[in-house]
């Protein structure tokens, strides 16, 4: 350190270093009141689960009444029982058939050659992500819908129009088909960043050896995504009990609630539209405790198994 | 092998692109082509702008066309601005209390409050049917400041030493060395906080009654997705053109701003901005 250094260092007193640290906790101030306020604020107000929400009264003085909330998740309500299964359902279909895709995508992309042709392919598969649903639940109506582009061709040939929207039979399906429309793409960009990083030599050896290309796919590609994939598994894991609420709710009045109610529309349509608040935080309430465990416990079996998971040990 | 692959990826692509095309060129369709063929259209015979001039002409889309830019606008400047600075202020090695404040935020990830407790909270502050209940609740994505942090971090410690020997103090090196440092990051993080003010239908759901503070992604869904008739009333204009034309020029121009800030966005896709801080 030059003597110019150590002159520097002794000039910046307490005063002086107590009036830098004060502007880095100014700095804090704004984004710490806005976590408090919408974070951790609610979070308390998750007492409200244990109390009969008087509006008038307020979250804080309504009176408490134990656990009188949770009676519907407890005695099985039917319309509780039917939203949970609905998305258990929903989130297992989506599990095993969308999950999938993207990887299948992100394979399919890196055997092409051009980089060229590599980036417009990206850019373009990227793009649905950008969109709300709103636009995507639109976009398909006005394609598969009973006068969309589809059956307006197939009654102008003179066949039967499909019956696709608004169909509670191929509902989970339709919802399916919409999340990889929108998401596969996206998705991919971190299988391809995981591919990026498995090491080119392995495969210039395994050639040499005379591996196959299956063989190469099954005992270099795959074993080089299997951290990223348990990785999204676990964060998948964590949000089973969450699809997508304006996927949801966008939908469901042409669909019916039997087929697309979920937990998250139940607790919005007993709760805000309803008036049951207490019922709809404790259904809430106990949705958040299970995605926390889930998390938690998929990330130490995660640990078990050798991999990092979520965070490390 | 190698052609099913670009098979495939051409399929994808299509499926990608074609609703694009259908919904733009059935936008720009003439009314009665539209209405012969009772809906979309994918060649227009001519080009016609009647359908934005009814829906642009000052009726409930173009207010909630103003909403949607304004909370925009105001939502990506408070977010951007209010981030980075909780993100540099928890980079900087000697900050008291660093740990309690990077440990409040990481674990804001794990918790998050559930729906009736967030609209309660929004209720106790007065917020109910304001512009800000589209703001406040969401200006700070904690996965948005780690990534900043995560950014900040890896700045070099050498030239914010210097500076602060020199006599800087942390606003100035904040302003002077880390912002400019770090321009590509903050263009990324903002365009994100953008296209997700953009999009907001669950906050505008919840916290706004009031039909006439609709942003644009509400009045989508009920002209377009639940396919309420507009009328001629709704839009202050006398002649109306098609539905399925109104239907389509409503959905452009709500995909339109998306589509023009996308080239910035993709441009970083490649850089890793968001992969590294995913992984790391």
């Amino acid at each position: 350190m030059s003597r110019q250094a150590t002159a520097a260092t002794r000039r910046s007193t307490l005063p002086a270093r107590l009036r830098e640290q004060w502007l880095l906790t100014l700095f804090t101030l704004p984004g710490l009141a806005l976590l408090l306020a919408f974070q951790y604020y609610p979070l308390l107000g998750n007492v409200i689960a244990f109390k009969d929400y008087l509006p008038f009264l307020g979250v804080w003085d309504s009176p408490w009444v134990g656990l009188d909330n949770f009676a519907p998740l407890i005695s099985g309500d039917p319309r509780f029982m039917n939203a949970l299964l609905n998305t258990l359902l929903i989130t297992l279909v989506q599990t095993v058939v969308a999950f999938p895709v993207p990887i299948m995508l992100a394979l399919a992309l890196n055997a092409l050659v051009s980089e060229r042709v590599k980036r417009v392919v990206q850019s373009i598969l990227y793009l649905p992500h950008f969109l709300s649903w709103v636009i995507v639940v639109a976009l398909f109506q006005q394609f598969l819908g009973g006068s969309g582009l589809i059956n307006n061709t197939l009654r102008a040939s003179g066949l039967d129009p499909i019956h696709i929207i608004g169909n509670p039979d191929v509902f989970i399906a339709l919802l399916t088909a919409q999340v990889t429309w929108k998401d596969a793409g996206w998705a991919m960009i971190l299988f391809l960043a995981a591919l990026s990083r498995i090491d080119a030599e392995l495969y210039e050896a395994a050639a040499v050896d005379g591996a196959s290309r299956g063989r190469q796919l099954w005992h270099i590609t795959l074993p080089g995504l299997r951290g990223i994939v348990v990785l999204l598994l676990i964060l998948k894991l964590g949000d089973s009990l969450s699809v997508g609420f304006e996927q949801l709710i966008l939908q469901q009045a042409a669909v019916g609630l039997d087929a697309a109610e979920v937990l998250d529309t139940y607790v919005y349509n007993n709760g805000i539209a309803g008036g049951n608040w207490g019922q709809s935080a404790a259904v809430g309430l106990v949705k958040g405790i299970v995605g926390v465990v889930l998390v938690l416990s998929a990330n130490k079996v995660a640990h078990l198994f050798g991999e990092d998971g979520v965070y490390k040990r | 092998m190698r052609i099913l692959t670009a098979l495939v990826m051409a399929a994808a692509c299509a499926l990608v692109l074609v609703p694009f095309a259908g919904i733009i060129s059935t936008s720009l369709a003439p009314s009665d082509q539209v209405t012969r063929s009772g809906g979309m259209v994918l060649i227009p015979e001519s080009i016609s702008l009647d359908a934005y001039r009814s829906v642009l002409s000052g009726g409930v889309v173009t207010r909630a066309l103003l909403v949607s830019i304004g909370v925009t606008v105001v939502g990506t400047a408070v977010s951007l601005s209010v981030s980075a600075l909780l993100a540099y202020a928890t980079s900087r090695r000697h900050m008291v209390g660093r740990t309690a404040v990077v440990t409040l935020i990481l674990l804001s990830l794990l918790f998050t409050p559930g729906m009736i407790p967030s609209y309660l909270a929004v209720k106790d502050f007065g917020l109910i049917n304001s512009y800000a209940a589209l703001v406040l609740p969401v200006a700070l994505s904690a996965f948005n400041v780690i990534v900043m942090r995560a950014f900040f971090l890896g700045l070099p410690g050498e030239v914010t030493d210097a500076a602060r020997i020199d006599g800087a103090n942390e606003w100035q090196i904040f302003t002077r060395i880390a912002l400019p440092l770090s321009r590509a990051m903050l263009a990324v993080v903002g365009l994100f906080y953008a296209v997700g003010y953009w999009n907001a239908f669950f906050t505008a759901l919840l916290y706004l009654d009031d039909a006439a503070r609709w942003p644009l992604q509400l009045v989508l869904r009920t002209y377009v997705v639940n396919e309420n008739p507009l009328g001629a009333a709704d839009l202050g204009i006398d002649r109306l053109p098609a539905q399925p034309s109104l239907q389509m020029a409503i959905l452009v121009t709500s995909v339109v701003p998306i589509l023009c800030i996308y080239p910035f966005l993709q441009r970083h896709f490649a850089t890793g901005v968001l992969t590294g801080a995913v992984k790391g």
